[in-house]
């Protein structure tokens, strides 16, 4: 892989040194070692600042590697986002409406891994604004398993993060964050989509912390 | 001694004990080496290195005299405030009022230790910023657990902030012949509480038999509390020639200070065990969080400063 553009690095340092600094982010790698293996990180989704918070979790040499996915629609509205999107976190864009999509969102997430990222995603598909402690996993993190059988599934754990910056509000609040790394998952050569994404579900609400 | 070489005086005596420390840990550590690696010993050390970071710290404030040190705790407060709301359990509709608690309240509160408003800084948490917190969360129409939102972030300000705020509001305290050495007062203050508390951890790992409050802390035994804080008043009372006091008020004032740091560890513990932690935080290595840390100082930072006010100021 080719070293991106000095600007465009400076760029991710500042950002993910803001969000560090703001969260004062903590990892805990549980069930997993930070090696630079080839692997999709899939975690649960609160905030705007999940992604940037989680690649500034990862350590320096492999957040070069690790790309995020995200939804084509609201990075390339604009310069600065595509800017942002696409140079800054190097983000893989995915159309997420189904009916005047060109390409299979799917197989581009496939072909990215083909050519050395690993991945950051998030099954539930939406920011989840809800009560719910996590929503229903959408289908695609099963049929990237299926396409892609021998890559690693690593569940994270992002904690307090919704409280930091809930969904409408500009004004981060500086509460402490953990990052948890569960154990990776593979898809089993029986394993149905319903298995899977209930294991994966699991496997994720198992990292939370236990506080009260 | 000229009373300009007190401070110097002090650190060094601090310095001394540090390095008799770190010699003694690295002793025991290489004692315990042939067993294995021993939890207690790591974390003993972990402890000892991390001081050396916080006096450095505490020594780099007071170079920069009165603006050092309430930076300095400025700072501590907003990390202390951010341990306590991140284990509070908070609504979206709170968003608003712990925005201007983080950016507002709290920088506004030290700016007036600052600039010495004791009118001001003395009643704005407890009179204004009470009544005001209320009326913007109420506004935002969440009444889900109302109550008790408010009493949390009103609770969190008073201890993070305001209790904390008059360790440097201890600078603007005019003492007839003292003019000029409030920092003395602070490191007094400081110093005889945090020893306290390292005393207590000492006799109660050495001779630490009786659980004083089995429900809320494994670590605090009656041996602890009564040798640490004894030997932490005789520490105050030897230290009367940096203070304003005579050597038996030194010893009072210190008990008094000792046996509030004592108290706030125990409340803070209990709120810990609540909440189901062993820590406030992580970022000091062996000691846990920012909290764990000043839960003493808060406790007695307002009573050490109000009894010095009654009896000492002109």
């Amino acid at each position: 892989m080719t070293s991106r553009p000095w600007f465009e690095r400076l760029c991710g340092q500042l950002f993910t040194g803001f969000a560090r600094l703001v969260t004062g982010a903590r990892s805990i790698w549980q069930g997993c070692a930070p090696e630079p293996e080839l692997r999709v990180y899939f975690a649960n989704h609160a905030s705007h600042g999940d992604f940037v918070l989680l690649w500034a979790a990862l350590p320096t040499g492999m957040r070069e590697t690790t790309r995020p996915v995200a939804g084509a629609d609201y990075w390339r509205k604009d310069g600065i986002r595509r800017f942002i999107g696409e140079k800054v976190f190097n983000a893989v864009l995915i159309e997420r409406n189904g009916t005047d999509r060109s390409v299979d969102p799917i197989e581009v997430m496939a072909d990215a891994l083909d050519a050395g990222s690993s991945l950051i995603i998030f099954p539930e598909g939406t920011r989840n604004t809800t009560d719910a402690v996590l929503l229903p996993f959408k289908s695609g993190i099963f049929r990237l398993a299926q396409r892609r059988p021998q890559v690693d599934f690593v569940p994270v754990w992002i904690d307090n993060l919704n409280r930091v910056m809930p969904k409408g509000e500009i004004i981060p609040l500086p509460l402490l964050c953990t990052l948890t790394f569960g154990t990776p998952l593979r898809l089993g050569a029986e394993e149905g989509k319903t298995e899977f994404l209930d294991r994966a579900r699991d496997a994720l609400l198992a990292l939370k912390p236990m506080v009260n | 001694m000229a009373p300009e070489h007190h401070t110097l005086a002090l650190f060094c005596g601090v310095l001394a004990v540090l390095l008799l420390a770190t010699g003694i840990g690295q002793l025991i550590a290489r004692r315990t080496a042939a067993g294995g690696p021993n939890a207690v010993v790591q974390n003993l050390n972990a402890r000892i290195n991390a001081w050396w970071v916080m006096v450095g710290v505490l020594a780099l404030a007071f170079l920069f005299g009165k603006g050092g040190v309430v930076v300095l705790f400025g700072l501590c407060a907003f990390a202390a405030l951010r341990e306590f709301i991140t284990l509070t359990p908070t609504r979206r509709g709170d968003h608003y009022a712990l925005a201007l608690a983080f950016f507002v309240i709290l920088p506004v509160q030290f700016w007036l230790v600052q600039i010495e408003w004791y009118g001001l800084y003395a009643i704005f948490i407890p009179v204004y910023v009470f009544l005001l917190l209320p009326v913007i969360a109420a506004l935002r129409g969440d009444t889900s657990r109302f109550m008790e939102r408010i009493a949390e972030v009103q609770w969190a300000l008073m201890i993070c902030v305001y209790c904390l705020s008059h360790v440097p509001a201890l600078l603007t305290l005019p003492i007839a012949g003292y003019e000029g050495r409030g920092l003395l007062l602070i490191a007094f203050l400081v110093l005889v509480v945090q020893a306290s508390d390292v005393l207590q951890y000492v006799w109660g790992k050495l001779f630490g038999r009786h659980k004083v409050a089995p429900a809320l802390s494994p670590s605090k035994t009656w041996e602890g509390l009564i040798g640490g804080v004894l030997s932490a008043t005789a520490l105050g009372a030897a230290l009367w020639w940096v203070t304003p006091f005579a050597p038996h008020e030194a010893a009072l004032l210190a008990f008094v200070s000792c046996l509030m740091g004592f108290f706030g560890g125990l409340v803070m513990s209990a709120i810990k065990r609540d909440r189901g932690v062993k820590d406030w935080g992580q970022s000091i290595a062996g000691h846990g969080g920012f909290l764990d840390r000043l839960d003493s100082i808060v406790f007695s930072a307002p009573v050490f400063f109000h009894l010095t006010r009654y009896f000492w100021t002109i």
